[in-house]
């Protein structure tokens, strides 16, 4: 009964985090932009620096009309939100935020976090394909173009981690972790991150929801719930993203002073505000250079990082 | 039940929880929304012009020299996972660093000749 209690209360804090922390970095993009490029931003609601916004939308959102295109095909079409969201959700079990605070253990967990996170990608190219809408289905070639090119540099960049921490489970990682690794693993952790970039969509790697091209891609035909729900997921991954990166490159809850989850949080902050600034600081890339990039880019160096970590680990370790 | 299916358990647990919280988005929409459907309404909206013809167009695809590229490369990263965990163990050391030099070599090769060949430009 206890360890019945004990899982169910660890879920209750996953969902919980799942719910609240999106949120609370689409509110942290709102007033970061505004701010990085001298605009207000909707101040209004709430009073303070219009900090009801946020529940203003999701209101609205909730209310709206639910409009299906005569033309689409209505079953993936609906779907395709649930799959781009729910496989965030399910990757946030294996991710600890404290020694022996992780949802459930699960000794092969980056291998699980790995191919769990490229089903979200599968949405999108779902939502694409459903719409039967010229620029939506453009738009979900070029987010299976994405998933393709930049799976490879994110599965070798965090191979090289399993290879340093000579375990999979994310906890193990984490534990192994050690300062030194910083300057030992930088090379894998900025392609890692980069790339999951790119499989989240975001800026600079927005080409398949590219607004000046092909209007919003996949979602154009998206109205009401289940946009937001779309939107919802792209937050859950910055989410997602910047807590797998923490894990794996940065010792998770390692730090002084402060409790462990307090610094897996600080960690997780300061990375979802990377990729906030990231948005606003680059422009789009095109396709082409976007495929470059991976290829000729991020591949390579991930191969190196791979070498490198095989070298250190056999002759210093 | 315990040990290596118990933690799969609280998984398949939350992805029902998951699934759960997206129908109970979709039920609280349903009641709180106005239907009201319109021919207008349900046309595809494109961009904002009536659309041509059918949405489904054909298009040429330009990047399934990287489809194919991905699924080699993939499928050899698989392997690296395992080999990752137990290639430091005592005993191993040097064998497997040369065996890692071995499969790195084939992937950077496999990459050159695909540079070479010019199939990483877009066509």
């Amino acid at each position: 009964m206890a360890e019945v209690l004990d899982v169910a209360l660890r879920l209750v804090v996953i969902v919980a985090a799942f719910l609240v922390l999106p949120l609370i970095v689409g509110q942290m993009e709102h007033k970061a932009m505004a701010h990085m490029q001298s605009r207000l931003g909707p101040m209004y609601a709430g009073g303070f620096h219009g900090w009801a916004q946020l529940i203003a939308d999701g209101v609205k959102f909730a209310q709206k009309e639910d409009v299906i295109p005569a033309a689409a095909d209505r079953r993936v079409f609906a779907l395709a939100p649930a799959v781009a969201l729910v496989p965030y959700l399910v990757v946030l079990i294996v991710i600890p935020v404290g020694p022996g605070l992780v949802g459930a253990d699960i000794d092969a967990g980056l291998f699980f976090v790995l191919a769990v996170m490229g089903v979200g990608v599968l949405g999108s190219i779902m939502a694409g394909w459903a719409s039967a809408n010229k620029y939506s289905v453009l738009g979900g070639i070029r987010s299976a173009a994405q998933l393709m090119s930049y799976e490879l540099p994110l599965v070798l960049a965090a191979s090289s981690v399993a290879m340093a921490a000579g375990t999979l489970s994310l906890e193990g990682i984490a534990e192994q972790w050690r300062w030194w690794w910083l300057p030992w693993q930088a090379i894998g952790a900025v392609v890692f991150f980069v790339a999951g970039l790119a499989e989240l969509r975001r800026p600079p790697f927005d080409m398949p929801i590219a607004d000046s091209e092909i209007i919003m891609g996949p979602m154009t035909e998206y109205t009401g719930i289940r946009f937001a729900l779309f939107m919802l997921a792209e937050y859950a991954g910055i989410v997602v993203l910047s807590a797998l990166t923490t894990v794996l490159f940065l010792g998770g809850w390692q730090g002084p002073l402060l409790p462990g989850p307090v610094w897996t949080l600080i960690k997780v902050f300061v990375l979802a505000f990377v990729v906030i600034w990231v948005r606003v600081s680059f422009p789009r890339l095109r396709e082409d250079q976007l495929q470059k990039l991976a290829w000729v880019g991020l591949v390579p160096l991930a191969l190196l990082q791979l070498a490198l970590t095989g070298v250190i680990k056999v002759l210093m370790v | 039940m315990t040990g290596y299916f118990s933690s799969y358990g609280a998984v398949v647990v939350l992805l029902l929880i998951g699934v759960g919280i997206f129908a109970g988005g979709l039920f609280a929409n349903r009641m709180l929304r106005p239907s009201r459907p319109t021919p207008d309404k349900l046309m595809t909206y494109e961009c904002g012009v009536d659309p041509v013809g059918e949405g489904w167009a054909q298009s040429q695809i330009r990047y399934y020299v990287f489809t194919y590229l991905y699924v080699v490369f993939a499928v050899d990263a698989v392997f690296l996972f395992p080999w990752a965990t137990v290639f430091a163990a005592p005993g191993f050391g040097m064998t497997t660093l040369v065996e890692m030099f071995a499969f790195l070599a084939f992937i950077a090769l496999g990459i050159l000749y695909a540079w070479r060949k010019r199939v990483l430009a877009w066509t």
